[in-house]
């Protein structure tokens, strides 16, 4: 299924572009299997994704914890986190 | 209940007015600034940037201010966050509440702030004196949060 993937901040440094739309097997289906997804991609995403540092995940604008489910054409971003305020 | 994300500074004084003088049937007004210090962590402060997630930030501000409301009987709420270059003593967010008494006031102001620190999408960098670093999140706001949840 296609969905778009947002980054903020550090991450978004740390991989160089803010925005993509990918196309994910059809086992990807959580947060969790999207970050090992992403984490396949390389050492600078290994070292974002494979759960050494904390990285807080949102689905439709509504932040989430790992477990939840994700589904066709959901605006997914990841970032660290927040210090507003 | 208003939320605005904005480049541009704000007169306090103006919007406690706005706020004041739009319920009259309100008798407390309480409200809090926050600011860009001069010194973080030991280093000079020259400038502070605010990042933000367009469209999750207005609705995670309008997600806390509703659930305040559903918390303490609070006539109406106002949050303005400024994102972009700031600098030391530019103010960076307003939140103001008014309600019958001054004990839902004060509790439900405390309760925005800390639910902004840690739910709203912003995220600081500094440029220091020793260059530029991405602001830590702060346990102490976990803990701050913490003393709302039921």
């Amino acid at each position: 299924m296609k969905i778009k993937v947002l980054y903020f901040a550090r991450i978004k440094e740390a991989v160089n572009y803010s925005t993509e739309e990918v196309d994910l097997p059809n086992d990807i289906v959580t947060i969790t299997a999207l970050k090992n997804w992403l984490a396949l991609r390389g050492e600078t995403w290994a070292n974002l994704f494979s759960g050494k540092q904390v990285v807080r995940a949102a689905i439709n604008h509504t932040l989430v914890d790992d477990l939840a489910a994700i589904q066709a054409n959901d605006e997914v971003a990841f970032f660290p986190p927040v210090t507003g305020g | 209940m208003t939320v605005f994300v904005q480049t541009d500074d704000f007169d306090v004084g103006v919007q406690l007015n706005q706020l004041r003088l739009a319920n009259p049937n309100t008798g407390a007004l309480v409200s809090f600034v926050g600011q860009v210090r001069d010194i973080n962590d030991g280093d000079v402060i020259n400038t502070l940037t605010l990042e933000h997630y367009p469209g999750m930030t207005e609705t995670a501000l309008q997600a806390i201010e509703a659930e305040a409301k559903s918390r303490w009987d609070i006539m109406d709420s106002l949050i303005i966050h400024r994102v972009g270059t700031l600098e030391p003593l530019d103010q960076i967010v307003l939140v103001a509440v008014v309600s019958a008494h001054r004990g839902e006031a004060f509790k439900s102001c405390e309760f925005i702030m800390d639910y902004l620190k840690t739910q709203a999408p912003f995220w600081k960098k500094e440029a220091t004196t020793q260059g530029e670093r991405w602001v830590e999140a702060k346990l102490s706001d976990d803990l701050a949060l913490k003393q709302w949840q039921k």
